[in-house]
């Protein structure tokens, strides 16, 4: 996909890609919440969703954002109302300043920062000021336990995710995505997961691990432990503003899944130099799309660890383990080149 | 109960090295109060529980119970002896069988009525489906305080083939008001017994499938052994019985040591808490004794198919009330949550004088306190997810 001849009139590309972006934050949250449903439901010997809309209930998530949009908008009055109603905005802006260095495809890319890396590990942690905001803002105790569990786990797992990201760093030699995906070109073991076996290959378990964490998904749902704390951080919001939590958390998934097929799974680029007809933006979002995939899987699969052994997984076992792997990685490209 | 004050946390094997934590006075702040229920997803209906919490700590536990109480046993002053039975039905209305059953066989002893084969039976059977479809439930709503959600809608599927089974029995799913004074409603239908055969061969595969899913899920031990241990001296100081007691390791069963309505024609086994992923009397041990309990259930509905002998189910049943014998008495029985004993005064009229139960969730909830105080907030959840509660039967 061609389109060098937008970037004589820059201002009309970052419209345009600013749009377009949301509309496909927008699409994928839909789709993907369509998508868990009818996952959860053929996990758990059920059919989901077979009514609205026709076939298999394709609009069923249109309907349901329908639905959170006419609702009543809540805030309790002995809310801090502007720092509650601020708060879902700034966890959604952290979730979707991250698309804005997904490389969908060699041209398509927001802004190729030559610190892209560095741009994604710093704008992730925006979402949980916006989750410690919402917690603290709601005056419930139940949402201040909700918040208090995000703010420690998702710190706590940047380490380990940003020590797995700088791996594929390291065999690159750059920090920038689209480097980062260009280096990978060829046909599918020239991708990072594959090479330096097995180093990066524990990077990228981690890396998928720990962003788990980052993103409140199963195993590592705490800060939303249905059955502990009710609804957790958004347990007093209610209608659009709890629909905007919910874009963000879905965002955020595709964010972490697009970074990981990114860096470890060659981005864009086909597993065959054959198969490079299809544009590579349908190979990143299949990419991204099947981790995503996982995601869900796991969460209808797996039970939900505790607080402290949370933190026991993180600080014991993914911290080290990703500090000496990222270690050995440099050491082998010291020694034996990337 | 000073001495639970040390974090359920399993450091290792010896209990020297659990940390103890001083919770008498506390640097860094004050303590927080934390109102949990009664509406709270985990707490099994409208239990309240009072919390003192020191971060994510609870240091004190308070139950608060009677958002479900119905009057129970001051209705039945004012209902003649059968129309007590509606109201029986719903005290643990996840076992109603079971709790029908203790009040059957009590006005039975006190009018002196022995009840054929054939009822005694047919009574086994219904109640020890109804032990499973409440053991089901148990297990499967267990699973999602733990945050696992796929075996709770398994698990309503296998208790789902049982109330299609009762349904067909005597048309109610959930309150059934089956088991009657001296015999039953209806008979069984005819054609039934096979369906029950085919439910036991379905439902035995289903156990290990359930194993490889929850029960020996790393994640699931992790966060259930050696966490609300609950001691056997403990359990019988606070007269805890059912699988509760069993999961510490007291091999105490009513319906083998104390048999009533010909259990002592059955062979099983009553599962007992050996503490195999942690200590006897965890959260582990008592879901998995419920497991055991389910195998043990099929093996006797099976026996009582086989040995189901011919009979009239309502030949026995009084025809009134008016000439009852002045007096008392007092039947217990095994519901799936403990000892349901069923204390009736008669003083010769129609109207029972005075009823009172016992059950066995008000006894594991009045010990959750002693037990539970100094774990986490996600272990309180287990806890009280383990201990089986129906809060129909502790509020009456």
């Amino acid at each position: 996909m061609n389109l060098e001849f937008l970037s004589q009139i820059p201002l009309l590309l970052t419209i345009v890609y600013c749009v377009a972006v949301v509309a496909f934050v927008f699409l994928f949250v839909l789709f993907s919440n369509w998508l868990e449903r009818k996952i959860s439901a053929h996990i758990q010997d059920r059919l989901g969703p077979m009514e609205t809309g026709g076939w298999h209930g394709w609009s069923q998530a249109i309907a349901d954002a329908l639905k959170l949009l006419f609702k009543e908008d809540i805030i309790p009055a002995a809310a801090d109302n502007k720092l509650f109603r601020l708060a879902p905005y700034l966890v959604f802006v952290g979730s979707l300043a991250g698309f804005a260095v997904l490389p969908f495809g060699a041209q398509l890319i927001g802004s190729d920062l030559n610190i892209g890396m560095y741009y994604v590990i710093a704008i992730s942690s925006l979402v949980v000021i916006g989750i410690l905001m919402a917690g603290w803002a709601s005056n419930n105790k139940w949402a201040l336990y909700g918040a208090m569990r995000a703010a420690a786990q998702m710190v706590s797992y940047e380490v380990p995710v940003a020590l797995s990201l700088l791996v594929p760093v390291i065999m690159s030699g750059t920090m920038s995505m689209q480097e980062i995906v260009h280096n990978q070109e060829g046909y599918f073991w020239n991708w990072y997961v594959f090479r330096m076996f097995p180093f990066s290959f524990v990077a990228f378990i981690i890396y998928f691990w720990a962003s788990l964490a980052e993103v409140n998904r199963n195993p590592f749902d705490l800060p939303e432990a249905e059955s502990e704390l009710v609804a957790g951080y958004f347990t007093e919001y209610s209608g659009m503003r709890f629909a905007i939590f919910f874009l963000a958390e879905y965002g955020n998934m595709f964010v972490v899944s697009a970074i990981a097929a990114t860096v470890f799974l060659g981005g864009w680029q086909a597993p065959f130099p054959f198969l490079k007809f299809i544009p590579g933006a349908v190979w990143f979002i299949g990419k991204a799309m099947s981790l995503v995939f996982v995601q869900m899987w796991l969460r209808w699969t797996l039970p939900r660890l505790r607080v402290d052994q949370l933190m026991h997984v993180c600080w014991k076992i993914f911290l080290p383990f990703s500090f000496a792997n990222l270690m050995l990685v440099g050491l082998w490209a010291v020694l034996w080149g990337k | 109960m000073k001495e639970t004050k040390e974090l359920n946390i399993p450091l290792g094997p010896d209990p020297e090295k659990l940390l103890k934590l001083d919770l008498s006075h506390n640097p860094f702040g004050e303590r927080m109060t934390l109102q949990m229920g009664p509406q709270h997803p985990a707490t099994h209906g409208v239990l309240r529980l009072e919390l003192q919490t020191d971060g994510e700590i609870v240091t004190q536990i308070t139950p608060y119970i009677g958002y479900l109480h119905r009057c129970f046993e001051k209705i039945a002053e004012s209902v003649s002896y059968p129309q007590v039975i509606p109201y029986v039905d719903r005290m643990d209305y996840l076992s109603s069988m079971n709790m029908s059953l203790g009040y059957a066989l009590n006005v039975e002893k006190l009018m002196g009525i022995q009840v054929n084969e054939r009822i005694q039976t047919i009574r086994v059977l219904v109640c020890e489906m109804n032990r499973i479809a409440s053991h089901c439930v148990a297990i499967a709503t267990y699973g999602l305080d733990i945050g696992a959600w796929t075996p709770l809608l398994f698990l309503f599927q296998e208790r789902e083939h049982i109330l299609d089974l009762f349904e067909e029995l005597c048309g109610g799913r959930l309150l059934f008001n089956y088991i009657r004074i001296g015999g039953l409603s209806h008979d069984i239908p005819p054609g039934w017994t096979d369906k029950v055969l085919q439910f036991c061969d379905y439902m035995i595969p289903k156990i290990p499938e359930l194993n490889e899913l929850l029960s020996f899920n790393k994640i699931f031990i992790e966060r259930t052994a050696n966490v609300g241990v609950m001691s056997s001296k403990l359990a019988i100081a606070y007269g805890i019985t059912g699988p509760n007691l069993r999961a510490t390791g007291v091999d105490y069963d009513m319906r083998r040591d104390e048999p009533y309505s010909g259990y002592q024609n059955y062979q099983f086994k009553p599962a007992i808490g050996r503490g195999e992923q942690g200590q006897p009397g965890d959260c582990w041990d008592r879901y998995i004794v419920r497991v055991r309990e389910i195998e043990e259930s099929l093996k006797i509905m099976k026996q009582a198919i086989a040995r189901l002998p011919e009979g009239d189910v309502k030949e026995q049943m009084p025809k009134n009330f008016n000439k009852m014998p002045i007096g008392d008495s007092f039947v217990r029985t095994e519901a799936p949550r403990g000892e349901l004993g069923i204390y009736l005064v008669s003083d010769g009229t129609k109207k029972p004088y005075r009823v009172k139960a016992r059950s066995g969730a008000y006894c594991s909830i009045s010990a959750l306190p002693a037990f539970a105080t100094g774990c986490l907030i996600a272990d309180l959840v287990a806890i009280v997810a383990s201990i089986d509660i129906v809060l129909g039967e502790v509020d009456r």
